[in-house]
């Protein structure tokens, strides 16, 4: 861990301005921060903490029917605020399905999609050929261990997955990032948040430097939604394929279902063509395979991967099932 | 009365649950510096050069040591076998590299931040040259020169004709069986303080055996053992990862003589992986031969296993072959795979962990094949005497064992395998849990007050298994005293010699010491009371003859003494330091494990719902203490089988994930409450004089091939490569 | 090159251009050159004022000492105990303003004027927190570098209510990795504290 100052910004006004300094990182949660200076992965000359900045945490409601996030929720407080579980379980699962207890009670909402790739070779505490960590050495997974990797939307520069669950979610829920810099700010739509190799193979997400998230807004309840993780260890594990669905039903009949992937691609991966298939089709019936299977036209598995197709379109097809339960 | 077999609490109850417990990270010394370790990032080749500059520069750095700065290795240590020592190669006495993760140069600074910081800068160069994947590396015989871990088997055992056996049989079974890398991961990293005053060195270590740290620093320094003290009241867990002496304990005490300081060195997570073995990946090939009625023809078990490339690792995992079923026809062989990493060590259940998951797995194969229920093909094959040696056993319930568990399980009326819960497809598995029974030379020091208190001595360590709760009854059975007024004073090489606290032999080993010991003791106080030591008993701290009694405070305080010591010794014939039971009485634990699994094939998932273990150990002292025990070996049984493994990187010659992420061990959330644990009434009065043996690493042993198992009852598909995985699962 | 500014470190430059041209002149550390346009409100030593176990301290550390290290090497608090480093473990748990969390991934500046509860502070003198008692009551550890941290965590379960079921209890006590397996014994011995609480 290479030195670094430390400010404590006391308003977002502040927080942007610091944040713009050169050489500088913002300290929400700190969960994934630390470690990546302890590992090498960044060495920021300065950390501005923005967890004292007044009214950046809790959820409301919008007016428009649905919720507003502040960036510096806790990951826990999020998902047991009883807006979120009875609108949004697809949020509250996913987010209980992350990390652990402890965890989650420091890691923020608004740090939670910055998190970085945990494929080993990038999360190597010695240098492996790596483009995330080092862009130009290669990709260590393209031919190495890629058991856990992509099959949506890699190039042979990037071959990982984004790891963090609750994006998923907010995929399906079309969320977006409100966020604020010097110029003003955006809105970020959720899906596109994070980026694929194909655009930037060296990038995690489309956030500037010195730009902040503050919150995320959803946009009408989505009670008839649910999460699904898939892994080895029951608890405190990364997905090895996840599923987020959210479905609008009329009766037994799909209305509008929305499905998002996570641990399958660099973004959470919606399955469109599998979403414009289900439209109209009755819980249950073979369609629904069919129209999962449709979504799956474009996957491509590495060398040691194959598997996670199979289980991807199994974990799409059970969640349906259980969001249509919910 | 009778302590022995009383659930007792833990003595070191309250200093665990309060974090007054002081483990090697915990201590400090006036004026110590920090040292963190600079690993090789090639695993293979030598040092070039190595610029200290940039480190040097941070605050607080006192100094980077090179090889250059490091004392010579005494000629001494020449006459230190490997094991206890870990091996040979000590790194820093050249600039030879010979694995990923070896010291290289060690920061010693101020603060420990400054160390870690000063320790990424440190600019090394390298020659690198070609080097070796041990998983594809030609198979080999070992080498018995490099190290003595060959030599504690037989690396070649035939009895009979097992290959012309198995060819004529009418019923065969049987494949390769497959299991990764495992590293021991105790959740204390390995840490050692290093004090010198003068010639005189005091090591605060995280160890599981405190004589061998001692030895091997005073032969490494010249130094008689008298002038090297190391203290471990407490390890944070051990399971094989600091049962010998590991460079970087070495590397500590060197440091500490050149900066004539005391220095404190605790490894990171990640150097666990570079700097202590793990259990090494193995191919087991199993054949089996059997008639239609069952009965075993022959037996066939060769496995291999991977090594570093400066001393021969054997793991004996094919010891199951020739000692677990009655057959007249066996061959078993090792061999190895040598290569550029860490040497691999003895993990917690070694050999008999490994070798049972194969054996186990292709009995089961066998038994479907015979479509005869695995536990009546045991039954049928049942080893009343040692199949090894034709020897009787010290002692063997395990027919017990079966029906007791089998009982417990439920498992003649067990659910169908396949039966649906949900998504969920159920199956049951069973399998045999044995593990061989090493036993230790040991000695102990028994001081009996007249305030009717005593205190034990021996410089036994504290893993968690619970030797400070249990010695106290041994001696307190003899004593007639209540355990509580018995104090274990233990973890520091000053007090008398211990034998180790793996192998499973600490209970047989030093119990039996201090069981010497305490009867050292009433004998002299039965000298004192004028009583002949034979007819004398205690109850209550009082004396006893018959119906005439005294009190211990009356006896010593008439003779004029506060307290009466005695020593007490557990030697072994010939002299031993260690070995597997008597000549006579080949010593093994046995035990039966069953498991009921749920599969969920479309999500590749895979959960344990309940397990039963019955367990033909010998005498249980503390059945609270025991309990905990076979519950972890099932834990550890169920990781090994679930989600553990190590991975070695082909083209960068390293452990990939060197972290507890990316490699997995169980949590919680894994284990269901419904863990029954029983063990059978046995006393086993050839292998010590407590009756009692081993538990460790026995819970352990079997549960992978139980889990296999009952996986194939659940689904029909037979994994042969651990752990089980959703991808080995999806592929039916 | 990016567009995205991924911050890369200097670190992996360094190394990356030691991969590729092994044995090359390597590239300089940084020297501070940044630091030197620091705004004022960037400290490189803070003066951390932290409330720990009901005692207020007061520390000058520089910003990179986690509140692990800070509790086991300057304060000599070493009940929590540090077995990854990571967040990986749960050794390290400890309260901070009454909530369970990772002390590893805490910077003890950013817990400056926050209330941090170790072990230490846990029970009454001798007089054991029904946490405590409810560990050894139910032997719910063996070599014990855990529990500590089980402990904490299990009291920070217990105030946050996730003991409704054996099956709850086991989740939310997932994020303490117990290598010795205690778990069942574990669960027992928080249901029976929490049941006691009730
Ligand atoms: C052992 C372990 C297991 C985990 N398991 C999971 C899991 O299963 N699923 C999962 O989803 N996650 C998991 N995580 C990741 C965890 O959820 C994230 O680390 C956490 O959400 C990040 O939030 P934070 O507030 O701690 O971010 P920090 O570490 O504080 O920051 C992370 C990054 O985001 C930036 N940042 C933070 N907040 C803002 C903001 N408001 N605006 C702009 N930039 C900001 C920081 O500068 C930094 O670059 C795990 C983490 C660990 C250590
Ligand atoms: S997959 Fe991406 S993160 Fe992993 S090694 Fe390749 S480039 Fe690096
Ligand atoms: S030391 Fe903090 S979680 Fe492991
Ligand atoms: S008691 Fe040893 S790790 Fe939990």
């Amino acid at each position: 861990m290479r030195d670094f100052s430390y400010a404590q910004a006391t308003s977002r006004a502040d927080a942007i301005a610091l944040a713009a300094l050169p050489d500088t990182m913002v300290l929400a949660g700190g969960t994934e921060l630390l470690n990546w200076t302890r590992i090498g992965i960044v060495e920021p000359a300065r950390i501005v903490d923005i967890t004292r900045i007044p009214g950046m945490e809790g959820v409301k409601a919008l007016p428009n029917g649905g919720v507003r996030i502040g960036a510096l929720t806790k990951l826990n407080d999020a998902a047991q605020h009883p807006l979120i579980r009875a609108s949004y379980p697809v949020l509250s699962e996913a987010i209980l399905k992350s990390a652990s207890a402890q965890i989650r009670n420091l890691a923020t909402v608004g740090g939670n999609p910055l998190q970085r790739v945990r494929c080993p070779y990038f999360r190597a505490d010695e240098p492996t050929p790596c483009n995330k960590r080092a862009p130009g050495s290669g990709c260590g997974a393209l031919h190495g261990f890629n058991e856990k990797h992509a099959i949506f939307g890699w190039t042979k520069d990037c071959v990982a997955v984004h790891p963090a669950d609750p994006p998923v979610a907010l995929a399906v829920l079309d969320a977006d990032f409100i966020t604020e810099d010097k110029n003003g700010g955006r809105r970020l739509a959720a899906r596109k948040f994070n980026v694929l190799p194909g655009e930037d193979p060296t990038a995690h997400s489309v956030l500037h430097h010195g730009e902040l998230i503050v919150g995320i807004e959803i946009g009408r309840p989505a009670p008839k939604s649910a999460y699904l993780k898939i892994r080895e260890r029951e608890s405190y594990e990364y997905a090895t394929v996840s599923a987020a669905v959210a479905l609008d039903l009329e009766g037994d009949v799909i209305r509008r279902a929305r499905i998002a992937l996570g641990s399958v691609a660099m973004q959470p991966w919606r399955l469109e063509e599998t979403e414009r298939r289900l439209a109209g089709q009755k819980l249950g019936s073979p369609a629904i395979e069919a129209a999962v299977d449709a979504g799956f036209a474009d996957a491509r598995p590495l060398s040691s991967n194959t598997y996670k197709i199979k289980l991807a379109r199994n974990a799409a097809l059970r969640t349906i099932e259980l969001a249509a339960r919910a | 009365m009778g302590n022995l077999g009383q659930p007792i609490a833990r003595a070191d109850g309250f200093v665990k649950v309060t974090g007054t417990a002081r483990y090697a990270g915990d201590q400090n010394q006036v004026g110590q510096l920090y040292a963190v370790l600079v690993a090789s990032t090639v695993p293979a080749g030598r040092v070039s050069a190595i610029d200290t500059r940039a480190a040097l520069a941070i605050p607080g750095v006192t100094r980077v040591l090179v090889a250059a700065d490091m004392p010579r290795i005494h000629a001494d240590l020449d006459k230190i076998t490997v094991p206890p020592l870990a091996t040979r190669f000590i790194p820093m006495q050249s600039d030879t590299i010979v694995h990923e993760g070896q010291p290289v140069a060690i920061v010693v600074s101020e603060s420990l931040e400054a160390a870690e910081a000063a320790a990424t800068i440190v600019r090394v160069s390298y020659e690198r040259a070609a080097f070796i994947v041990p998983e594809t590396a030609a198979v080999v015989s070992a080498d018995p020169k490099k190290g003595s871990y060959s030599m504690s088997n037989a690396l070649e055992f035939n009895k009979g004709d097992a290959p012309a056996a198995i060819a004529a049989a009418p019923v065969k079974a049987g494949a390769a069986y497959t299991q990764p890398s495992r590293h021991a991961n105790p959740m204390e990293p390995s840490a050692t303080i290093a004090a010198w005053k003068g010639d005189h060195l005091t090591v605060y270590d995280a160890v599981q055996h405190l004589p061998a740290v001692q030895n091997v620093m005073a032969a490494v320094f010249g130094l008689p053992a008298t002038s090297v003290r190391v203290v471990s009241p407490h390890t944070g867990g051990g399971f094989g990862a600091k049962a010998f002496v590991w460079p970087h304990e070495i590397l500590a005490a060197m440091a500490a003589k050149v900066v004539r300081r005391p220095v404190k060195l605790v490894l990171s997570r990640q150097q666990m992986y570079g700097m202590v073995g793990p259990q090494p990946q193995m191919v087991h090939d199993v054949r089996l031969g059997a008639g239609a009625d069952g009965k075993l023809l022959g037996v066939s078990h060769a496995a291999t296993n991977i090594t570093g490339v400066t001393e021969d690792y054997v793991e004996f995992g094919a010891v199951p072959g020739r000692t677990f079923y009655a057959c007249d026809n066996i061959a078993t062989s090792q061999r190895i795979r040598r290569g550029n990493i860490t040497l691999p060590t003895f993990m917690r259940s070694p050999w008999d962990g490994p070798g049972s998951w194969a054996l186990g797995s292709a009995m089961d194969e066998l038994a479907r094949t015979l479509n005869m229920d695995p536990l009546d093909l045991r039954l049928i094959n049942y080893a009343e005497t040692d199949p090894e040696s034709g020897k009787p056993w010290s002692s063997k319930k395990l027919r017990e064992a079966y029906e007791e568990g089998a009982r417990r399980f439920g498992w003649r009326t067990r659910v169908k395998g396949g039966t649906r819960d949900g998504h969920w497809r159920i199956g049951c598995g069973m399998a045999d849990c044995s593990q061989g029974q090493a036993r230790f030379h040991s000695t102990a020091r028994v001081c009996l007050k007249a305030d009717g208190t005593a205190r034990i001595e021996s410089s036994f360590c504290d893993i968690g298994t619970g030797p400070a709760t249990i010695f106290p009854q041994i001696a307190a059975e003899v004593l007639g005293l209540d355990p509580k007024q018995i104090l274990a004073v233990a973890g520091d090489s000053d007090l008398p010699y211990s034998g180790p606290t793996y192998g499973s032999g600490t209970t047989i080993s030093t119990g039996a010491a201090v069981q010497h010991a305490a009867l050292g003791v009433r004998a002299k106080l039965a000298r004192l009371t004028g009583w002949p030591a034979e007819d004398v008993t205690m109850r209550d701290a009082r004396i006893m003859r018959g119906n005439e009694a005294r009190t211990i405070r009356e006896v010593l305080g008439e003779a004029g003494v506060s307290e009466l010591t005695s020593d007490g010794a557990f030697d072994l014939p010939g002299g031993a330091f260690v070995d597997m039971g008597s000549s006579a009485f080949p010593a093994r634990t046995f035990g039966a494990i069953f498991v009921e699994v749920g599969v969920d094939q479309e999500l590749g998932l895979l959960r344990l719902r309940r397990a039963t273990g019955v367990y033909s150990a010998g005498r249980i002292i503390n059945p609270r203490t025991a309990r905990s025990q076979m519950i972890g070996g099932i834990v550890w049984g169920w990781g090994m089988a679930a989600m553990e493994a190590s991975h070695f990187e082909p083209t960068l010659g390293r452990w990939l994930a060197k972290d507890l992420a990316g490699v997995a061990l169980p949590v919680n959330a894994d284990i269901p409450p419904d863990i029954d644990v029983g063990f059978v009434d046995e006393f086993d009065a050839n292998s010590g004089p407590l009756g009692a043996k081993g538990i460790g690493e026995l819970g352990a042993t079997g549960v992978a091939a139980a889990v296999g198992n009952a996986v194939y009852d659940a689904i029909g598909l037979r994994i042969r490569d651990l752990p089980i995985t959703p991808e080995k699962i999806l592929a039916a | 090159m990016s567009k995205h500014q991924p911050t890369i470190s200097r670190r992996d430059l360094m190394r990356n251009s030691a991969i590729a041209a092994a044995g090359a002149a390597v590239v300089p550390v940084d020297s501070a050159g940044a630091a030197g346009s620091t705004s004022k409100q960037f400290e490189a030593l803070a003066m951390v004022h932290v409330e720990i176990n009901g005692v207020d301290h007061q520390l000058e550390l520089p910003p990179r000492v986690t509140l692990l290290d800070m509790l086991r090497e300057r304060l000599q608090l070493t009940g929590t105990k540090k077995g990854c480093n990571r967040g990986e473990c749960g050794a390290c748990t400890v309260l901070l303003d009454g909530r369970r969390v990772n002390a590893c991934l805490v910077l003890a500046v950013a817990a400056a004027g926050r209330k941090v509860t170790t072990i230490e502070g846990l029970s009454d003198g001798p007089r054991l927190h029904p946490v405590q008692q409810a560990f050894i009551d139910h032997d719910a550890f063996q070599c014990g570098f855990c529990t500590c941290g089980q402990i904490m965590s299990a009291v920070g379960c217990i105030a946050e209510g996730h003991t409704g079921s054996n099956a709850e209890i086991r989740e939310w006590m997932s994020g303490n990795i117990c290598r010795c397996s205690a778990y069942p014994q574990i669960a027992a011995a928080v249901e029976a504290a929490a049941r006691e609480k009730a």
